[in-house]
């Protein structure tokens, strides 16, 4: 066991473990608050994408067309290219374009449309005769709103903002290369551009295991959510 | 209690305009069970669904206890709708409920403080008999444990009218005979007025007051239970009295079972209330000279009284048998020659 630690500290010499720690809890920061604000975002423009479809609750026809077109512009500009492209909207809002809190303005105009269209699914798989039901029983656009849809698509909503965060942490790596810090800042820079392999390596390790653990609480959570 | 006048619901599709409910008037008493029956897009869904204004009417009225359902603002009819409970062929319930707070979402609906709903919703478990499931989820229950789920929502914030939307189609008979048990003990203990859609005359039989029979958006025929089966005046009326005599299947048996001899005539008498008690058959024979040989006999209850049908060959002299008809008919049953001349 002893022999077997000291291998491991051999095989990373030049991991820096404060460097790297620090690194993993920018990285978390900028995942955690860009997941709270996606989520809060995401559930709104996905239930202005399907109340606003055709047949349902505030149907309207240019609103619809106008959230699609806007949730489709943002999910298809490569993220890479999204972050550049926002450097002045960032600059505006933060004060800086460095820095994780720099990193979230694009973190969340980037992943809330993809939660978005994981939303309106979740919504579109609710049964149109439940929606019915509550009708006939005199429940308000609200109270439908807040007492059928969103409960009866938690689980659904859950294991969206899952997928959602796994692709969050993909996203601030990216984020990381262009000076958001973060351990994609770290493994690019000190281990890629440096040629230290085992600092790469570590940095990937650390995702990886935050990534385990996003799907195991996120597996966990729709499972103990779902009654169907 | 509720009143159609003229009503009319047409969808404009791509084929161009159908009309699903076409000029239909209609009166429901209070307390009353009344059924309506037709085929599958006969347009009886969408007539139940302008009751409540589910479906909004193209044009005509939809009066229901005194109020005009078309002339409500959004926030009037989401009280009046309060007051017209719903349930469905599929239940409708909210899976990510318990089966507690599901009867207790229409409660939380109009806004009764909780410790009000608690005691309701208990009164309602023990009315539609759920004793012990109230911490279930629906994924846990039956398809009739779902209905009475369903029924006890639907009754929650006291309605005066109960619609039934095909309520126990997806169910098995045993379990649709329960639940329509359920819905006569709840009209009579509480006097509600029960409309239901059917495509099943059994259903129409065993608890309805009154039927209206729908073909094209249109009612064909309608009146007493009883007297429809008696004497259904419509063809589509007549289609639908013979799911439940079953006429056919009764003298597809019979051919088989005279195959030799030949069946001779074959009558079926038609019974209604206290006609059933008379000593017919005893009278044909004695007084008429045919052979009666009864075939095969059914009486079923209804809302209204005893129905009764009988299947009987009668053999003899043709004038004779004409007589034996007259007779019968002079006694206020029914009778039809279902097979012979």
């Amino acid at each position: 066991m002893n022999n077997l630690l000291l291998q491991q500290t051999w095989f990373f010499p030049n991991v820096n473990w404060s460097t790297m720690w620090e690194a993993t809890l920018e990285t978390i920061y900028m995942a955690s608050i860009s997941l709270v604000l996606t989520f809060v975002f995401g559930i709104l423009l996905g239930l202005l994408l399907f109340l606003t479809d055709t047949g349902n609750l505030w149907e309207n026809k240019g609103i619809q067309t106008v959230t699609a077109a806007f949730v489709n512009i943002f999910r298809s500009v490569p993220f890479i290219i999204l972050i550049v492209l926002l450097i002045p909207f960032t600059t505006f809002i933060v004060g800086s374009f460095l820095g994780p809190s720099a990193a979230l303005p694009a973190l969340i105009i980037g992943a809330s449309p993809f939660y978005a269209r994981l939303v309106e699914i979740a919504l579109r798989e609710i049964d149109k005769g439940v929606i019915e039901a509550a009708k006939s029983m005199g429940a308000s656009n609200r109270q439908i709103i807040f007492k059928v849809l969103l409960p009866e698509s938690l689980p659904a909503l859950v294991s969206g903002i899952t997928v959602t965060a796994i692709a969050l942490v993909s996203f601030t790596a990216m984020a990381g290369v262009i000076g958001a810090g973060g351990l994609g800042d770290l493994a690019y820079r000190h281990g890629f551009q440096r040629s230290r392999e085992d600092v790469t390596l570590m940095a990937t390790i650390i995702v990886l295991v935050i990534v385990f653990i996003i799907q195991f609480i996120g597996d966990r959570l729709t499972n103990k959510l779902d009654k169907r | 209690m509720i009143s159609l006048t003229n009503l009319v619901k047409t969808y404009h599709t791509r084929d161009g305009q159908v009309t699903a409910v076409d000029s239909i008037d209609l009166t429901i008493d209070e307390g009353e069970i009344f059924g309506i029956i037709g085929y599958s897009g006969a347009g009886k869904s969408t007539l139940i669904r302008l009751l409540n204004m589910l479906e909004t009417p193209s044009s005509g009225n939809v009066m229901i206890a005194g109020k005009n359902m078309n002339h409500l603002s959004n926030k009037q009819l989401r009280k009046a709708r309060q007051e017209i409970g719903m349930i469905f062929q599929h239940f409708n319930l909210l899976w990510s409920r318990t089966v507690k707070e599901n009867i207790a979402f229409p409660l939380e609906i109009k806004g009764v403080p909780k410790e009000e709903r608690e005691k309701r919703v208990n009164e309602l478990i023990g009315l539609v008999g759920l004793e012990g499931r109230g911490e279930s989820y629906p994924s846990q229950l039956s398809g009739g444990q779902k209905q009475r789920v369903g029924i006890a929502r639907a009754l929650a914030n006291n309605p005066k009218v109960l619609l039934c939307d095909e309520a126990t189609s997806a169910l098995d008979p045993k379990t649709t005979d329960s639940i329509l048990e359920l819905l006569v003990d709840i009209n009579k203990k509480l006097g509600l007025t029960i409309v239901l859609i059917t495509h099943e005359m059994h259903v129409i039989r065993k608890i309805c007051h009154r039927v209206a029979v729908m073909e094209e958006g249109r009612i064909v025929e309608q009146g007493n239970v009883l007297e429809v089966f008696k004497k259904p005046k419509e063809l589509m009326t007549k289609e639908f009295v013979k799911q439940v005599t079953e006429p056919e299947e009764t003298e597809e048996a019979l051919k088989q079972l005279f195959k030799d001899n030949g069946i001779g005539h074959v009558l079926q008498l038609t019974f209604v209330g206290g006609e059933a008690k008379k000593p017919l058959i005893n009278t044909i024979i004695k007084s008429y000279d045919v052979t009666v040989n009864i075939l095969q006999g059914k009486i079923s209850q209804t809302q209204n009284g005893p129905y009764g049908s009988l299947f009987i060959s009668v053999e003899g002299d043709k004038d004779e048998i004409d007589r034996v008809q007259d007779f019968i008919r002079g006694q206020q049953v029914e009778v039809e020659v279902i097979h012979g001349e």
